[in-house]
């Protein structure tokens, strides 16, 4: 799994964080999306699949 | 097994449908996946319509959900430019529109078909009236607001009107707000968030005209020259957006079928805790009106998130209604709403229930005004919460104090202690 993150599109809502807190942070300033880990590990595919289905700004792509 | 059995049908082709046909396929579903817009895009994203398309800071390409290769990795049965006419529950047969004007059977339907933008009498067909609900209304509002030193109505004062003002006067034209409430997003704000809101407004310079109601559009030659208020008084415009809510799209839905299988269309498709209208059809994303298991009531969420995560309930749900063994039991959609509005600098975030409130408590954060988390319940229960200016890690916890309705004073509490951390 690959994630990409637009920053720009990112409208700081942090529901990335609350779904996928290991592969997703926000920057203090902002709130813009900080993107811990851009291929992570099997077990949290599902949770970062449903942080991008979610994501309000569609910021998240993610790809296999 | 019949053919038949094979096809799903996802009627909508937005952010809901995106997310169901997606959720279909990576959940296992193999069969056909039949995916209908009614417009000739591919899916693409709303809330920047009003906001980064209206100003012109991104070209329309850029809100699109998926690229072409993203979309072929699905297999659909994609049919863009196409309207669902009608759907049978019990058949469980969707006719389409368009060229071959097809009849499908379908195992399953999702419909995420969205809403349709209110508008006032007498005004179709006039140029200078716009709404805002695809990319083309905000293509073609853009393009007016391209010329300098235009006057700008805007008839209805929540987020979609509130967020558009911003934008028109940002880029330097005369705008009046127009809207029944007192103040700008009263009705989901209250009044003393709204007091501030309309404050940053008139701070921007738009002209605010609360507790006015709009009747209609003066025009002349077919062309809008203004609108006409109750008491009378024509604001003079150029253009005039129509920001007056929305009508949940479920024509197609009506017929004998529907109300054979006693299906709710009241406000929106009427569904279940499980996002069901009836065996066999699901609802997700503005269009659908279902019961809220936590909050004990029925809800219809016009914002971003609910669409992707309905989408992603519905169409699981909808595979465990059809196999149960191979998908596992349904599960109840019992989501924390989330939406965002951006005005000016100002970025407001809100979590759970908010309109309608009984009762508003605004904790402020400071000598900024405009710093502030504020609580909104009903009968001494807290169900939504507000953040302006607050940090990131503040605004997140704010979402736990209404996950369930908490009591009032131990949400105020909990409240005041996230905003003090």
């Amino acid at each position: 799994m690959q994630i990409t993150i637009d920053e720009a599109k990112c409208c700081g809502a942090g529901q990335c964080v609350l779904v996928a807190p290991e592969v997703f942070d926000q920057r203090d300033e902002d709130g813009i999306v900080v993107l811990l880990d851009a291929s992570p590990a099997a077990a949290q595919h599902a949770a970062v699949r449903e942080a991008a289905t979610i994501c309000p700004a569609a910021a998240i792509q993610v790809r296999q | 097994m019949t053919a038949a059995r094979h096809r799903i049908a996802v009627v909508g082709a937005a952010a809901a449908g995106l997310a169901a046909a997606e959720a279909l396929r990576r959940l296992g579903w193999d069969g056909v996946i039949t995916l209908v817009g009614d417009e000739p895009r591919p899916p693409y994203d709303r809330p920047p319509l009003s906001k980064q398309v209206l100003s012109g800071a991104w070209e329309p390409e850029r809100t699109t959900l998926r690229d072409t290769s993203q979309l072929a990795a699905l297999d659909l049965d994609l049919r863009l430019g196409t309207r669902a006419v009608a759907y049978d529950p019990v058949e469980r047969t969707l006719t389409l529109d368009g060229d071959r004007g097809d009849v499908l059977r379908c195992a399953g339907v999702i419909a995420a078909t969205g809403v349709t933008p209110r508008t006032l009498p007498g005004t179709d067909g006039l140029r200078g009236v716009h709404v805002l609900r695809t990319l083309d209304d905000a293509l073609a509002l853009r393009r007016r607001l391209a010329v300098p030193g235009r006057r700008l109505a805007v008839v209805g004062s929540g987020v979609l009107g509130a967020e558009a003002a911003a934008v028109a006067r940002a880029l330097g034209h005369h705008v009046e707000l127009i809207g029944s409430q007192a103040t700008p997003m009263e009705r989901v704000l209250g009044r003393e968030v709204g007091e501030l809101l309309a404050e940053v407004h008139r701070a921007h310079g738009v002209a605010l005209r609360p507790g006015r109601a709009a009747t209609g559009v003066r025009a002349e030659s077919g062309r809008a020259t203004g609108v006409v208020l109750t008491d009378g008084t024509v604001v003079e415009a150029d253009d005039v957006l129509l920001a007056v809510g929305s009508v949940p799209a479920v024509d197609w839905l009506r017929g004998p079928g529907a109300e054979a299988a006693g299906v709710d269309l009241s406000d929106g498709l009427g569904c279940d805790e499980f996002c069901a209208a009836a065996e066999g059809l699901y609802g997700a994303g503005d269009v659908a009106r279902w019961y809220h298991p936590v909050l004990r009531r029925h809800l219809r969420v016009e914002h971003r998130m609910n669409a992707g995560e309905q989408g992603l309930a519905a169409a699981r749900n909808l595979l465990a209604e059809l196999d149960p063994e191979r998908f596992g039991e349904r599960r109840p959609f019992a989501p924390v709403p989330y939406f965002w509005s951006d005005q000016y600098d100002l970025k407001l975030q809100a979590y759970g229930v908010l309109a309608g409130a009984e009762r508003t408590e605004v904790l402020q954060l400071g000598k900024d005004p405009l710093r502030l988390a504020a609580l909104y319940g009903t009968s001494g229960h807290a169900t939504g919460a507000l953040a302006i200016g607050l940090t990131p890690r503040q605004a997140r916890s704010l979402r736990g104090l209404v996950a369930t309705p908490a009591d009032w004073a131990q949400a105020r509490a909990r409240l005041a202690e996230a905003v003090d951390a």
